[in-house]
């Protein structure tokens, strides 16, 4: 491995960067583009020379878009609301459904217990609109259309596989005797679960909620079928940014900046989890 | 006596809540998802009904009649074909670049490492905004690759727009998000493999290529297969970027799976053939997950023997 010749070590280098470029340039590219005004986006050929401007995020932030033909409302900043408060609610939920089952999976080998783990992981690889189709109407019928209730119901779909066999893995790796230890010592079964099993798989819970929030914030097809503007999040907002008439293409620019910055932040601060979560527990990083 | 009898009551509560306990802490859990099984088989009674939202009178039972019709029915198969192209070219390509990408990787250095988190950007980008991105840098009047395209002599080049070229669009947009997923699952297998068979071929000098193929491969194939058989999972229902990037057009270029499904249930309101098209593809992907959550397993408890 060591006795790379110089031309080896040029190729991979070679290869390496066109890999880097290819993968970072749009992102790059999108980043220039959200301080551009429709001038500099339009000149040809393209510069990443430019004086930067801010007025791209001020429109989005104060909602307020000044166009030649006057005002323009923007419900970014709502739609981002939205992202934030179903991401934070759904995983919030799938925490206290999800980490009692993966303990009790974890720890109790009972009747149907793989086949309802299975069922669970499972709901993963279905085609969601098989689900979500019907589900418009029953929503309508249970008044559940466009709320909140009905989308985090809904996107327990993604993050509560994710808990649940993530979780489940990091349960499973705890040693049972010290929670016997402790159980014989008289504390009752809530005790031990909340001072021993909790705390020690404490790092496992905390990367399996970050994932699903991520899973949860990139999330497109539920909100498309189930919510109207009000409700919807910043990917289904975004696309409607494109055909909404005088929106600027900086916008369109600095609103996908600003929707995707909360995920790749967490991306790099739970970077080592992120395999392990990404492969559902099977491949640890 | 009355002692004895203050001892067993606790120690009989002990037993039931023991045995009932497992069933408890589940029970929540699985009744969210009960809610989510009844819409399943409603739409398995949606595929083998006639029903239009616009004629909703006209509702009835026509049992297999919207399967039958697939069979003389132009519009599914191109529906098949597009959907198998798309998943295939996908996967195929992916796979090799995130093989090429984690070989390239293989060694702990800190700029490998480095290298590595970054390619992680893309995968959490959500697909509908890489879509959009994408849709930007392709835009015929200002975008950038439309600028570089016009460079190499490919003046007026369509990208998504076009016929021709846009599955070959979606494709590049599906790679950009998903093959550093590939990459990691496979750099991840790569570094955990034992070193021993490599110093040994090392010692005697055998062919880099003999080691590529006979002892780098067949080690790595578990994870191959997890991670081919994962996005080809999702690969076959992809949804966001297609309708992000063209809502299934140019006319009926990418009308894949699940995007055939939305807009025969949202556009020309026929529920019961889009539900039978989503039936299809839940048996597609239910027989290729059986495959993967077997090769899965095996992968799970290998690395759970290894913590």
């Amino acid at each position: 491995m060591d006795t790379m010749s110089p031309l080896e070590r040029t190729l991979r280098g070679l290869a390496l960067t066109l890999v880097v470029v290819f993968f970072m340039f749009p992102i790059f590219w999108i980043f220039l583009m959200s301080f551009q005004t429709n001038e500099t986006i339009l000149a040809i050929p393209p510069s990443i020379v430019f004086s930067p401007t801010l007025s791209n995020y001020a429109a989005l932030i104060t909602g307020k878009l000044q166009t030649a033909a006057g005002t323009l409302d923007i419900a970014f900043m709502s739609n981002l609301g939205n992202s934030i408060f179903l991401s934070v609610a759904s995983v919030a939920v799938s925490l206290v459904l999800g980490v009692p089952a993966a303990y009790a999976f974890a720890r109790h080998k009972f009747r149907g217990s793989e086949d309802i783990a299975f069922t669970l992981l499972s709901f993963r690889f279905a085609p969601p609109l098989l689900v979500l189709l019907p589900l418009t109407q029953y929503f309508q019928w249970l008044g559940l259309s466009n709320t909140y209730l009905g989308l985090i119901w809904v996107y327990q779909l993604i993050c509560l596989p994710l808990i649940l066999w993530i979780v489940r893995g990091y349960f499973e790796d705890i040693s049972a005797d010290v929670e016997y230890a402790y159980r014989i010592a008289g504390h009752s079964w809530f005790a031990t679960f909340r001072k021993i099993a909790l705390p020690l798989a404490g790092p496992g819970i905390a990367a399996a909620g970050l994932l699903a929030f991520i899973f949860a914030w990139n999330n497109f097809v539920f909100a498309l079928v189930l919510a109207s503007a009000d409700k919807q999040p910043v990917t289904v907002g975004a696309l409607a940014f494109v055909t909404s008439s005088g929106i600027q293409y900086g916008q369109i620019a600095a609103a996908i900046v600003l929707s995707v910055t909360p995920t790749l932040a967490l991306a790099l601060y739970a970077q080592r989890y992120l395999v392990e979560g990404l492969s559902l527990g099977a491949v640890k990083g | 006596m009355a002692s004895t009898e203050t001892l067993r009551r606790p120690a009989s509560g002990f037993r039931i809540s023991r045995k009932m306990l497992p069933y408890v802490l589940s029970l929540p859990a699985l009744l969210v998802c009960i809610g989510i099984l009844i819409p399943f088989f409603t739409a398995v009674i949606y595929s083998f009904q006639r029903y239009r939202l616009s004629q909703p009178w006209a509702r009835q039972f026509n049992w297999g009649e919207n399967y039958l019709n697939f069979i003389t029915d132009p519009a599914f198969w191109n529906t098949l074909k597009v959907s198998l192209l798309y998943a295939g070219l996908t996967v195929t390509l992916e796979l090799l670049l995130g093989l090429g990408i984690a070989l390239l990787l293989q060694r702990r250095s800190t700029v490998n490492n480095f290298i590595s988190i970054m390619l992680l950007l893309p995968l959490m980008i959500a697909p509908a905004l890489a879509a959009l991105m994408w849709k930007l840098m392709t835009n015929p009047s200002f975008g950038i690759l439309s600028y570089l395209a016009s460079l190499i002599g490919l003046h007026d080049f369509r990208w998504a727009s076009s016929p021709d070229t846009a599955l070959l669009t979606v494709v590049l947009v599906d790679i950009w998000v998903y093959t550093p997923f590939i990459m990691i699952l496979l750099l991840a297998g790569l570094r955990s493999l034992p070193t021993q068979p490599f110093e040994a071929a090392a010692l005697d000098g055998v062919p880099r290529s003999f080691v590529f193929f006979r002892i780098t491969l067949p080690m790595l194939t578990p994870y191959i297969l997890t991670a081919t058989l994962f996005r080809l999972l999702d690969s076959i229902q992809q949804f966001d970027i297609i309708y992000a990037m063209t809502q299934g057009g140019p006319g009926n270029t990418l009308t894949v799976f699940q995007v055939e499904a939305y807009l025969n249930f949202f556009q020309s309101t026929n529920v019961g053939r889009s539900a039978a098209l989503l039936i299809i593809l839940w048996a597609i992907t239910y027989t290729l997950s059986n495959v993967f959550i077997k090769n899965w397993l095996r992968l799970r408890e290998r690395a759970r023997g290894e913590a």
